[in-house]
């Protein structure tokens, strides 16, 4: 995806043809495949899908985190021009992982050795992955912990002495320490009241302010991926079904998918408004991926759904999409918003 | 008439310092006070809403309502008889009457009962009916809920998915024929396309069956969207309540405001007013007398600080606010 108006040279991450594949009793399971995007400096990607759509795995193939039952396939994996898929994992881990890509994990509350100091494990981690003096990396490590709303002298507890949202900001205050050029954050707020969200929600879009660093942000709370994202991808079945710019998306969705999303999310704006749900389940995605994942749900599926993959096709501006209806959206917008369309 | 009324409602938790600190040092217990004096009703088929952050009382309340837990003070009043003491028949008939949906699917369900038995078990347990009838009533609670009996009724919880198993807790639940549900965070493990399903779901069941629902959720955008009523805590005291669309639309009380301002929207386009609030919650471990929330409320005063306000309980319908600040 080659788009005009922005500099090549500003792609942080660049994805082509990512695929993962666990394998399983059943056979292997296609956990991600064929998903293919870009990050640019000093932008929020977000992405967005449910539980088992993938999301999770495509960050830990990044992050070099899959276990040794999956394979991983890519015809292109590069940050900042480098190329990740030639390099080995001594080099890796030693000049990328965490000092060039750093990762908020996934209840990163209990990210945390409980018998650790907080500041000690902030400082343990820049000292395993860039040489520096202990003492600066304790000044470095007071200077994030300003940074994310936190007081100095908390770095001295322990984690269960922090709320919540502490430790979030705590770990958040970690993946910043060595100036990464990209963080990626999963599910950053989940799980957190919705007054500590706030709180840090601002903090990352001050940070991101501050700092030139990317973010991919992955959660699936629209609502969050709504206000924080300047591009959207969702992802359904493993593959990256829609992306766009936030707008777009949200104002001219194609994918059927992501019109039945807007449907089923509860607004705060809204009061009273109909909620319309997507029937069916998720695929299990064992065996080969010869059919769109969605269409067993779908209720615009045509004969070709079931028999071919569709591939990704430019809709306009920075808008992709993987449907074999995309010439019929402003029908299905319509139809979409219409309850006897999604019942099963 | 209201169907539930909660009178001046307290529950406190004894902390007690530890042999050490007890016998030298003459440390006395503290307390932590997690719902205090609460005042309100619950009308008959209605949905009230109670959000709130966690900390803020609002499954202690809901496990007092349904018994599991005796209140420290106050009182809970099922159509117009006392709850607290309840033995024999009269017991039997409140835990019939009223009926709990829990939050988490994969854990409340037993692992090893069939489908068709977890849903009878309550029945069953309270004699309601003969086994024919129960099972002809268990039959048709699962396709009301949308469980085929014939595809799911031998299957075990591990083999169904989280929707469906959450399914499965409400018919539970219904089977029993309740006046009153108490559901606590019941889609907050969901998937958001199958949320919609079972917010839909439940108000059609609940339309059709009338039963009254006390419904508990951290998600004001849902809430926003089931209640009828809606209940604010913080940090055990209420805060506010009134009809759901007055308190989200119009919120009154700095603590409501906050909260709802701080929902993120779906919608890429839209702004909102960012709070203003400061600190972080406490925990309400020998909270001070006043309100709750003066120690981050931006407008507290000494009076706010001294004076404890609550809701009333003489009125049930209109919007009431418990701040010295506000007059409604």
């Amino acid at each position: 995806m080659i788009l005009p108006e922005k500099k090549q040279t500003d792609i942080v991450l660049s994805v082509q043809g990512l695929g993962v594949q666990y394998a399983t009793a059943q056979g292997p399971v296609h956990a991600v495949s064929d998903v293919s995007f870009d990050v640019y400096k000093n932008e929020v990607f977000g992405i967005a899908g449910e539980s088992g759509c993938g999301k999770s795995t495509l960050i830990r193939s990044l992050m070099r985190l899959l276990p040794d039952s999956s394979t991983m396939t890519a015809s292109g994996l590069q940050y900042k021009g480098r190329d990740l898929l030639t390099m080995d994992d001594e080099t890796f881990r030693k000049q990328v992982q965490w000092q060039e890509i750093s990762l908020v994990p996934q209840s990163a509350m209990n990210s945390f050795n409980p018998v650790y100091r907080v500041g000690d494990q902030v400082i343990e981690s820049m000292l395993a992955h860039r040489k520096m003096g202990k003492k600066e990396a304790a000044e470095r490590a007071a200077e994030l912990f300003d940074v994310v709303g936190l007081e100095t002298g908390l770095l001295r507890s322990y984690p269960h002495e922090f709320s919540g949202g502490m430790r979030q900001r705590a770990m958040i205050a970690m993946s910043l320490s060595l100036d990464p050029g990209l963080i990626v954050m999963d599910e950053p707020t989940t799980g957190l009241d919705v007054l500590v969200q706030e709180r840090i929600l601002r903090r990352i879009r001050e940070i991101r302010a501050e700092m030139e660093s990317a973010i991919v942000l992955i959660t699936h709370d629209i609502a969050v991926i709504a206000e924080m994202s300047d591009r959207i991808g969702i992802m359904y079945g493993g593959q990256m079904v829609e992306q766009a710019t936030a707008i777009d998306l949200f104002e001219s969705p194609y994918h059927p998918y992501t019109l039945g999303l807007n449907n089923a999310f509860p607004s705060i704006k809204d009061i009273g408004g109909d909620l319309i749900s997507i029937p069916g389940s998720p695929p299990t995605l064992i065996g080969p991926l010869n059919y769109c994942p969605f269409y067993e749900r779908c209720p615009f599926s045509i004969d070709e759904c079931a028999h071919q993959v569709p591939m990704p096709k430019t809709v306009g501006n920075e808008h992709e999409i993987r449907c074999f209806r995309s010439g019929d959206a402003v029908d299905l917008r319509r139809l979409a918003k219409e309850k006897t369309t999604w019942r099963s | 008439m209201a169907i539930l009324e909660i009178d001046h409602l307290s529950r406190h938790f004894e902390i007690r310092p530890g042999l050490i600190d007890r016998t030298f040092r003459k440390k006395s217990s503290s307390y932590i006070k997690a719902v205090e004096s609460l005042n309100f009703s619950v009308e008959a088929n209605e949905i009230l809403g109670i959000a709130g952050e966690s900390g803020c009382g609002k499954s202690t309340t809901c496990s007092m309502i349904s018994n599991l837990l005796d209140p420290s003070a106050g009182d809970i009043r099922y159509e117009g008889q006392s709850i607290i003491g309840l033995k024999g028949k009269d017991l039997k008939n409140y835990r019939q009457n009223v009926q709990m949906i829990f939050q988490d699917p994969y854990e409340s369900l037993n692992p090893r009962f069939r489908i068709v038995d977890i849903i009878a078990e309550g029945p069953r347990a309270l004699q309601l009916w003969d086994s024919a009838e129960i099972m002809h009533r268990v039959t048709d609670m699962m396709q009301k809920v949308g469980l085929d009996p014939k595809k799911y009724a031998e299957r075990f919880p591990h083999e169904l998915s989280g929707g469906e198993r959450q399914r499965v807790g409400i018919a539970s639940a219904l089977v029993m024929e309740p006046k009153v549900v108490v559901a606590d965070e019941p889609l907050s493990m969901l998937d958001v396309s199958i949320r919609a399903g079972i917010i839909d779901m439940m108000k059609e069941l609940q339309n059709d069956s009338k039963f009254s629902c006390i419904y508990v959720s951290h998600d004001l955008s849902i809430l926003g969207n089931v209640c009828d009523r809606l209940m604010i805590m913080y940090l055990g005291q209420a805060m506010e309540i009134g009809p759901v669309e007055e308190v989200i639309r119009n919120p009154k009380h700095p603590y409501t405001k906050a909260l709802i301002g701080a929902v993120p929207i779906p919608d890429p386009r839209s702004h909102r007013e960012r709070p203003n609030i400061i600190g972080d919650i406490s925990k309400p471990i020998d909270p001070p007398p006043g309100c709750r929330f003066s120690p981050r409320c931006p407008y507290a005063d000494d009076s706010c600080r001294e004076n404890f306000i609550e809701l009333h309980t003489d009125d049930h319908i209109s919007h009431q606010v418990a701040c010295h600040k506000v007059k409604v």
